[in-house]
């Protein structure tokens, strides 16, 4: 791990030219793991993850703009509000009971009633989106010229999820996790405040999918409704644990380094056809629930007790 | 705002809305039967407009000629989705159904935009100038003929299940699919055509809507959210249930249409969607702990 972790330090001086596929490999990790906290572990589908991270950029964009503030301090405000709008949601809905694909389809209904917002709303720049102004090289408000430091910042953040997730598998309220996905009655009658592992797993994973969203705003410098709030963006965040292996550590960053770099790829390839890449995502989709219903790591670990047995 | 417009955006509305309902007749009835929530519904949608456009442009036949055409192509399309797909997946657990069938919209989309390029096409028929007026108030013939399509297919399908055979075994599948096997009913087939019938729906609502509507690889993401508010207020599984729903959010959305600028329209029935979900999960008409 740690010689992994110093290679990845070096990196940057050698192969300068995959900075930006590494750079997205790590970004869309934080926020698929973000996905694998809720999904994965807690087992509460969300088919609207980009609401999340939409709000992260939007908050912290929204911040800088009209009140100078600088985005290491927005991206404090991004987790927030995006914990409380996952607290609002979850609580609305898991205190009805709400699960399977009831949860999945109103996590969507929310995303798309903000990227309605976001498109008819003026002051949030409306259809066309926010372009946030540029003050050259000034790490002070998280602008650089060069790629490298948002490679240190996605690569900590990064190491940082893992170490989150890989924390939360031992201890009590991880446990609390997975009994509530296991079975939530039984978990229930066994003493598990089941509303309150959904609440923590939801806070968990909204924060964190939040922040990358802020990350994302001030790599690119740009968002609009379409390319933040959009269905395609919550499609990219929770492909990426379903196809590593869903409730593992590793699953999501798996998912993340075939996925990122055949979306690139593709885009790059067949640039008129910008949707070639979506329809490989879906053929590999269908394939992994057909075939590996448990995700790469899963199907990995099946096979690994099936010889040792 | 006058009352001519509130009246027309009325009427559209509710024109609409029976459209939305025929949609809506087909998710539920594949979720009635076999309990899967089909996302791909949408793209079937998306394969029906199409279906109809190319039948109008290349085999110049006319266009309502185009929605039995529509009926059948997405009848074996949905029948082989079903038996290919769907089939080996029934046992496993719900939400990776749900997956299943996304990656399956997402690959009928984006080869849709391989194929066909993701422009905008308009059908040219000409039907789409003729109005109707009563008084100040104009209705356009389109519209009028796809809501009648709707109607007719929707009282078919709702007469095929009370009044026959094949009928009478999609229901007994769908309440009790052991008991039905053990009755001599081919739950396998049952499930094959009622998907089948469930794309068919989809495509004919397509075809319908195609004179007035443009056509392009993800038009179905207008539609399959907002066949899944219709689905969910009219409780899950509930054929009439749809049917009324379908109206309710046509004209849900009309009146969205009058008071929100034009991206936000549907936030109204959205919002619906969501007090639905949350506080009566089994719908409208559904009964309680169903």
């Amino acid at each position: 791990m740690g010689f992994v972790l110093a290679a990845l330090h070096i990196l940057p001086w050698f192969v300068p030219s995959v900075l930006h596929i590494m750079i997205m490999i790590f970004l869309f990790t934080v926020m698929g793991q973000g996905w694998n906290i809720l999904g994965g572990y807690a087992g509460q589908f969300s088919f609207g993850h980009s609401l999340f991270f939409g709000l992260g950029a939007y908050v912290s964009t929204l911040l800088f703009i009209n009140l100078g503030l600088s985005p290491w301090i927005g991206i404090g405000f991004s987790c927030a509000a995006g914990i409380i709008l996952g607290l609002f949601i979850g609580f609305l809905s898991f205190r009805y009971g709400l699960k399977g694909p009831f949860f999945a389809l109103i996590m969507l209904a929310f995303a798309e009633i903000f990227h309605m917002v976001a498109m008819g709303w003026n002051a949030v720049g409306g259809a066309l989106g926010l372009l946030i102004p540029l003050k050259g090289n000034s790490p002070g408000v998280m602008q650089f010229l060069d790629k490298e430091p948002f490679y240190f910042i996605t690569l900590w953040m990064m190491v940082g999820s893992l170490y989150v997730v890989w924390r939360l598998e031992g201890t009590r309220t991880g446990l609390y996790f997975l009994a509530t996905r296991e079975d939530h009655d039984a978990a229930e009658a066994l003493g598990v405040n089941t509303f309150r592992a959904q609440m923590m797993a939801m806070a968990m994973s909204s924060g964190m999918t939040a922040m990358g969203g802020t990350i994302y705003a001030q790599y690119l410098l740009y968002i609009d409704p379409d390319s933040t709030f959009g269905v395609v963006n919550s499609v990219e965040i929770m492909l990426r644990p379903i196809i590593g292996g869903p409730g593992t550590i590793l699953g999501p960053l798996l998912g993340s380094v075939l996925l990122t770099p055949l979306s690139e790829v593709t885009r790059l390839a067949f640039q008129s056809y910008s949707g070639v890449y979506l329809m490989i995502y879906g053929l590999i989709l269908v394939g992994v629930i057909m075939f590996l219903p448990d995700g790469m790591i899963g199907f990995a670990k099946k096979a690994v007790s099936r010889v040792g047995r | 705002m006058t009352l001519t417009f509130v009246v027309e955006s009325l009427l559209n509305g509710l024109l609409v809305g029976g459209v939305y309902s025929l949609m809506a007749i087909g998710l539920t009835l594949v979720f009635g039967v076999m309990k899967v929530i089909n996302f791909a519904h949408g793209s079937l949608i998306m394969l029906g407009m199409y279906t109809a456009y190319w039948s109008v442009a290349l085999l110049h036949v006319d266009p309502y000629l185009s929605i039995p055409i529509a009926f059948a192509v997405l009848f074996v399309i949905g029948a082989s989705f079903q038996k290919f797909l769907i089939n080996p997946i029934l046992d496993a657990p719900e939400h990776n159904q749900l997956l299943l069938t996304l990656g399956v919209s997402l690959v009928m989309e984006n080869f849709a935009v391989f194929l066909w390029s993701p422009d905008y096409r308009v059908m040219k028929t000409s039907y789409a100038g003729i109005n109707f007026y009563m008084g100040d108030v104009s209705l356009s013939l389109v519209r009028l003929l796809a809501f009648g399509f709707a109607m007719l297919l929707s009282a078919i399908i709702y007469l095929m299940l009370t009044r026959t055979d094949l009928g009478k075994a999609i229901r007994a599948a769908s309440e009790e699919p052991r008991g039905a096997l053990l009755m001599g009913i081919n739950v396998r087939r049952i499930y094959l055509i009622t998907f089948g019938i469930g794309a068919a729906c989809a495509g004919v609502s397509g075809a319908a809507i195609t004179p007035f509507i443009p056509v392009y690889p993800y038009v179905g993401w207008l539609f399959v959210i907002t066949a899944f508010v219709v689905v969910v207020l009219g409780g899950m599984g509930n054929i009439l249930g749809a049917f009324v729903g379908g109206l309710i959010i046509g004209l849900a959305d009309s009146v969205g249409a009058m008071f929100l600028p034009g991206s936000m329209k549907s936030i109204i029935s959205f919002t619906i969607f969501i007090l639905i979900l949350l506080f009566k999960p089994t719908g409208l008409f559904g009964r309680k702990n169903a």
